[in-house]
């Protein structure tokens, strides 16, 4: 693969690692419909354990939906490079030299495809549940579209940190959680500034930042911590 | 052995010392002092604090814990930047010493990091009427610990000791860049959702004696950290190269530390 794929531009190589893994996760449907089950699954949790009152329910939805969010991507996070990994496919992506950072984009690309993105379409009906008005889960849509992305590269670095490690999750967990509390912050403020009627653009001209410098900062690092776990 | 040829030819003088056989002799000369002197001023810091300072005319005598909180909340905070400062050094110089500093730093840290939480927490329950409160330097602080428990967490659950010394110095410096962040998003979080009754920052001018016993407490502070890192970076040396780090690195490098001692002798 490496000797055709010198040839190639990075736009190519970056639609076909796109394609590539979307095609490995379509195989195991099973699991893109863990990730959205859990997430509905959490989100329907807190008027059980709360009060189903309407104001109550509307004051949290948006952060308990970015809560939710932040939980299924975390469990959507180890399958990311793990089977890579296990079969040696990521060390020959790797050995690709210039073709390496576009398929690593590409994998990231694929990976929101199949996480952030349906988690993000799926919102408005926990949005509905929760009482929001039309106008709010317009701007929980947006904000999630804008912020999972970022869950996804920052959950990346994490993912491939842990790849040496023994077992999984807590360790990810614990290494995930506590760098994606600015993107939780930014997101769950965009609904509660609408609510309160400040306008929801500054949190979302936040959440925008913190993609940006995620995309340019984070596949570097990930990149980083893959050459760790295969050397 | 390699180290040591390495370190021969580099040209700065504390390059030497990066060889961990080398720098196991230097830690030990330099922990007993760091604590007596960290001891003593933390007993000065403490008298001054204690018993010379004025009572605070807001607070009561409850403020006197800064002494103890001011200094740790400093320290965790420097600390996470200096094992980001070592991960730097372990990624672009790949030096097996400054791993272990980051190792043997982290501990101290976490340590400090709760000490500032949780006498926070008791400033807090006399002088704002509760334990805990969401706020921006509170949470910042508690999400520091988290960081500080992912590097140890991420050590302790890789089995590959090389690997876990670099995957903990990438996300020691990913979590540096990440602190600024996270200040900042959890101050304008916590600007939104209640007002700054509850601001430090608009303390009283302090007193000159309040202001020097924190200063010395500081000093000691500090001087226990490194003290405290060297110690255990001493017992990794120990762990990781159990047979070189009690020889002489080699009878040629021996003798030139001989002469150095003779030398710094006289």
């Amino acid at each position: 693969m490496p000797a055709t794929v010198q040839g190639w531009h990075g736009a190519a190589v970056l639609i076909e690692a796109i394609r590539r893994d979307l095609r490995l996760l379509l195989r195991q449907r099973s699991e893109l419909w863990l990730v959205l089950l859990f997430f509905v699954l959490v989100a329907s949790l807190f008027p059980l354990a709360l009060q189903p009152e309407p104001r109550l329910l509307a004051a949290i939805g948006g952060g308990v939906c970015w809560v939710a969010a932040l939980l299924a991507v975390l469990l959507s996070m180890p399958r990311l490079f793990a089977s890579d990994a296990l079969d040696g496919t990521l060390e020959q992506m790797l050995l690709a030299r210039s073709a390496w950072m576009p398929m690593l984009y590409g994998k990231l690309i694929a990976h929101w495809l199949a996480s952030g993105l349906p988690l993000t379409l799926i919102a408005p009906l926990i949005g509905l549940q929760y009482n929001l008005d039309t106008e709010a889960i317009a701007i929980l849509v947006l904000a999630l579209l804008i912020g999972t992305p970022t869950l996804s590269l920052m959950g990346a670095i994490c993912a491939a940190l842990s790849l040496p490690a023994r077992g999984d999750g807590a360790l990810l967990a614990l290494l995930m959680l506590p760098l994606t509390i600015p993107v939780l912050v930014f997101g769950t403020g965009a609904v509660e500034a609408h609510a309160a009627g400040l306008g929801a653009q500054a949190h979302l001209s936040l959440l925008g930042a913190a993609l940006l410098l995620a995309l340019v900062l984070a596949p570097w690092a990930c990149s980083a911590a893959i050459r760790i776990a295969l050397e | 052995m390699l180290e040591v040829a390495q370190s021969d030819q580099g040209g700065a003088w504390w390059s030497r010392f990066a060889a961990p056989a080398r720098f196991f002799p230097l830690a030990g000369r330099l922990i007993p002092p760091l604590f007596v002197l960290s001891a003593v001023l933390a007993a000065v810091g403490l008298y001054i604090g204690f018993m010379v300072a004025p009572t605070d005319w807001q607070q009561g005598e409850a403020y006197r814990i800064i002494y103890i909180h001011v200094p740790a909340a400093w320290m965790s905070m420097l600390i996470y930047l200096a094992m980001a400062f070592w991960g730097v050094l372990t990624l672009v110089l790949r030096t097996r010493l400054s791993a272990m500093m980051i190792h043997a730093l982290a501990p101290t840290g976490a340590w400090m990091t709760f000490l500032a939480l949780w006498t926070g927490a008791f400033w807090g329950r006399p002088t704002w009427g509760t334990y805990w409160v969401w706020d921006a330097r509170i949470t910042s602080e508690l999400i520091l610990l988290f960081l500080y428990f992912g590097v140890i967490g991420l050590r302790a659950s890789i089995d590959d000791e090389r690997k876990a010394d670099k995957a903990c110095a990438l996300m020691s410096i990913v979590g540096a860049v990440n602190i600024p962040i996270i200040y900042f998003s959890v101050k304008w979080w916590n600007t939104l959702h209640q007002g700054a009754s509850v601001s430090l920052t608009a303390a009283p001018k302090m007193a000159q004696t309040m202001l020097s016993a924190m200063l010395i407490m500081t000093l000691a502070a500090w001087l226990y950290s490194v003290a405290s890192s060297l110690v255990r970076v001493r017992s990794l040396i120990i762990e990781r190269e159990p047979f070189q780090a009690w020889e002489p690195p080699s009878v040629g490098a021996g003798l030139r530390i001989g002469a150095e001692h003779s030398r710094s002798g006289a």
